[in-house]
């Protein structure tokens, strides 16, 4: 699409003008997709030249470097120690000694049995004392998977550690050259709550995010390339092993065996729907939102607080009350259906979690429900910050309020809460709990079920996820692919947006 | 005022009389409909001639009976195992979610944008797929089924770190040179912290206290996992949500709304409490990302 100048832009007429600005939002997008392209290169290529730079150096570090560096290649900390930084040293010292004693006592062995994630499983055994046979429990995959994944991070760490005190040791020995004092340990202690109060402050957090989320994840997606499942628990019943891309394949092929619906279909019929709800969900929200919270900020309401109290009840009650009681007050047999009918009103129940377009309107609609107090909370503060003279010279120039909505309002809204619309449909897409809670997924999809379990018309692919490892075969590969692919999907459509609205690039310009 | 501009001047005020009129009406609708399913989960909770879900809303028999069958049940073993997570899980979750949110605002040092990018990413992921390793890990610790709660509150807390991104917002706000200024005056980066931020920060503290609090009140997902099934580890929505299965409903669906009504009490009330805060933080950390 060609591109215009501001001139021939503002030619055109206002219909044609946001089929431009649509258009250019589409147009934009294969330019974006290749530049996350060209991002990752450069990436890949910074990576490398870097570990080229760090290699350089322990090389030259080596040549150059006195004996009490050379020996540092070799014992960590002795650099430290022998120039007198003793509290350095011994940690450097205690590091290298746990770490020699972990691969020596388990490392080794579980990286060793990494590529086959356990050689014998569990076998019958006869038991002489009580005349019968008992099962004997051998090599346990997940726990061979488990720490394997451990003990690369623990590799990765040492290394680490390992440069580090060469360069430390490195750099003591220049300080001394150059006639200057180390720092001993007490200044390193005094450190800790100042020129380095970060590391001490982030130590706990971070540690946190490595053992339990990606320590976890690293896990999940190896699990991915697996056949782990409720039978093969790699335990108990059975190992389970390496299968390469077989579960890929299984996902994307279009045929099945029996005749039933494929992976592919089924996935790409949540994946519509999920887009679908993610969509309608942040829109409705963002935009009765802001339409509320301009109807409570406008001039001459009173009783303003009252207004939003009542729309932050369902903020302030958690959601699994409301939500659970709002899919009850729906049902056939509930409430707002008994209403209904005693008002005569309709002649037999709304269908609203039986119908697939019913539920999945009803859904949408439920979800305003929790959704808008959120936007108004947001809106609001926003609305306070634009500067009322601008209004008032709208108003002077003749605008109307439609106009004055359109041109002051919404691009400053937009403009702001760009990340968070971002943010918010992402969020939207994982969210479990609206539809987990009001409909479970219902109602039942009879082709996509046949394929993967229990699988329904507004089932999005996070509570499709949770279905799949609570189902009756816990294919927990099955759940690490979709899983992955959630993953694929989210940061397509960050890495798009982020890079074709121009608005949020800079973190500091929201500061 | 010549007369014209006198009647010009009516004319705009009757239509914004009207303009009011319609949106006092259309408020009026609205709360409406965001109070009705509560003022109804109250009512029903009083219902005695039946247990199970009903079209009407009004009881034809009043009665605490559903709130005193609830202490025959697991109930307040649930409760308390819930309150017990939600007071631990405040504190420490805002003790970890300020250290991060403080450091990632306040400190340039070189890892911190690769950090940041690293923690966005790492947030793309389905939370929920870690969940099948960590109750295995828990399991081998013992802190599953009976001994879920000590497990729940090490799963919220150690990933807390993760949401920094409204109480960085707000340390972005709190000018720099006073920070500058108190270390030209010789104190150490952690009495800045002490002394000078944290006492500035009382509305972000509220606000990561309030909802990491009210956090495990609602989460299904995590608790269900954990619990796996067994009544004396559960937490509230776990708990109840067992009762509202097909082959429970009808015993137990009007002590669901009694058990609903008093998990739901305390906490609205203290949000209601503090809700000047959690405004505070929700525009402030939308706005800056």
């Amino acid at each position: 699409m060609a591109k215009l100048s501001d001139l021939e832009f503002l030619r055109l007429s206002k219909g044609k003008r946001i089929l431009y600005r649509i258009g250019q939002f589409f147009a934009a997008i294969p330019k974006a997709i290749a530049g996350i392209f060209i991002k990752l290169w450069t990436l890949i290529k910074n990576c490398v030249l870097a570990i080229g730079r760090e290699i350089k150096d322990i090389v030259t570090s080596f040549i150059q470097g006195d004996w009490k560096t050379k020996v540092s290649y070799v014992v960590m900390g002795f650099g430290c120690l022998a120039r007198g930084q003793i509290l350095r040293g011994l940690l450097f010292l205690l590091f290298e000694v746990v770490f020699i004693g972990y691969m020596v006592l388990s490392g080794g062995y579980w990286l060793s049995m990494m590529p086959s994630l356990g050689k014998v499983g569990p076998t019958e055994e006869y038991n002489l004392i009580f005349d019968t046979f008992v099962t004997k429990y051998n090599d346990n995959s997940f726990q061979i998977l488990l720490y394997s994944v451990l003990t690369i991070f623990f590799i990765i760490a040492f290394i680490y550690t390992w440069r580090v005190n060469i360069r430390q040791s490195r750099m003591a020995e220049k300080i001394l050259a150059s006639g200057k004092k180390l720092k001993s340990g007490r200044d390193d202690l005094r450190s800790m709550v100042d020129e380095s109060f970060h590391k001490t402050l982030l130590a706990l957090p971070m540690t946190g995010i490595i053992i339990f989320t990606v320590l976890p994840i690293v896990f999940m997606v190896l699990v991915a390339f697996t056949n782990y499942d409720g039978s093969h628990d790699g335990y108990i019943n059975n190992l389970f092993h390496w299968v390469g891309m077989d579960n890929f394949n299984t996902m994307f092929s279009w045929s099945s065996a029996n005749g039933t619906q494929s992976y592919a279909a089924t996935f790409g019929e949540i994946l519509a729907w999920t887009l679908m709800w993610a969509f309608f969900a942040t829109f409705s929200n963002y935009f009765l939102g802001m339409f509320v919270a301009m109807a409570i900020n406008k001039k001459g309401i009173k009783v303003k607080k009252l207004w939003r109290t009542i729309l932050v009840m369902t903020i302030a009650i958690p959601q699994f009350i409301s939500l659970l009681y709002v899919s009850k007050m729906f049902a056939k047999d509930g409430i707002l259906n008994g209403f209904l009918l005693d008002m005569g009103w309709i002649d037999k129940a709304l269908p609203f979690w039986e119908d697939p377009t019913w539920a999945r309107v009803s859904v949408i609609l439920i979800n305003i429900w929790i959704g808008i107090p959120y936007l108004m909370l947001i809106a609001t503060g926003i609305l306070m910050n634009i500067p009322a003279d601008l209004y008032e010279s709208a108003r002077i120039d003749g605008a109307n309020p439609w106009q004055q909505y359109t041109r002051i309002t919404l691009p400053y809204m937009l403009f702001i809460t760009g990340p968070y619309l971002l943010t918010s449909f992402t969020g939207n897409m994982n969210n479990f709990n609206v539809i987990f809670l009001l409909t479970g997924g219902a109602p039942l999809n009879p082709a996509a079920s046949s394929a993967a379990g229990n699988v329904g018309y507004t089932d999005l692919l996070i509570t499709w996820l949770f279905k799949i490892t609570t189902g009756a075969d816990s294919k927990y590969y099955l759940a690490s692919v979709v899983g992955i692919l959630v993953f694929v999907v989210v940061a397509l459509i960050s890495l798009i947006v982020y890079n074709v609205l121009p608005s949020i690039k800079n973190e500091e310009d929201f500061q | 005022m010549s007369e014209t501009s006198m009647k010009r001047h009516m004319g705009l005020k009757a239509s914004r009389t009207l303009g009011n009129t319609l949106i006092y009406i259309l408020l009026i609708v609205i709360s409406i409909i965001w109070l009705v399913p509560f003022v109804c989960i109250v009512l029903q909770s009083f219902r005695v001639e039946s247990t199970w879900q009903v079209g009407y809303v009004i009881p034809r028999q009043w009665g605490v009976d559903n709130y005193v069958n609830l202490f025959s049940t697991n109930f307040p073993r649930w409760y308390i195992n819930t309150f017990i997570t939600a007071v631990c899980t405040a504190l420490l979750q805002t003790v970890i979610v300020l250290c991060m949110s403080y450091t990632l605002s306040r400190f340039r040092f070189k890892m911190r944008k690769p950090l940041m990018r690293f923690m966005l990413i790492l947030g793309m992921f389905p939370g929920m797929l870690t969940m099948i390793i960590l109750y295995r890990v828990l399991k081998d610790l013992g802190l599953t089924q009976a001994n879920a709660t000590p497990g729940l509150i090490l799963v919220y807390i150690a990933s807390s770190g993760m949401g920094y991104y409204v109480s960085k917002g707000f340390f972005d706000t709190v000018p720099k040179s006073l920070d500058e200024a108190a270390r030209v005056d010789g104190a150490t980066r952690a009495q800045v912290l002490r002394k000078i931020i944290l006492p500035l920060s009382k509305p972000i503290v509220i606000y990561t206290i309030l909802t990491a609090f009210m956090g495990p009140w609602g989460d299904f997902v995590f608790a269900s996992y954990i619990s796996f099934g067994n009544p004396i580890g559960m937490n509230v929505a776990v708990g109840l949500y067992s009762w509202l299965t097909p082959d429970q409903i009808s015993k137990s669906y009007t002590m669901f709304c009694a058990g609903g009504v008093l998990v739901a009490l305390p906490v609205t009330l203290l949000f209601l409490f503090l809700q000047k805060y959690y405004v505070e933080g929700v525009t402030g950390g939308a706005v800056k990302g």
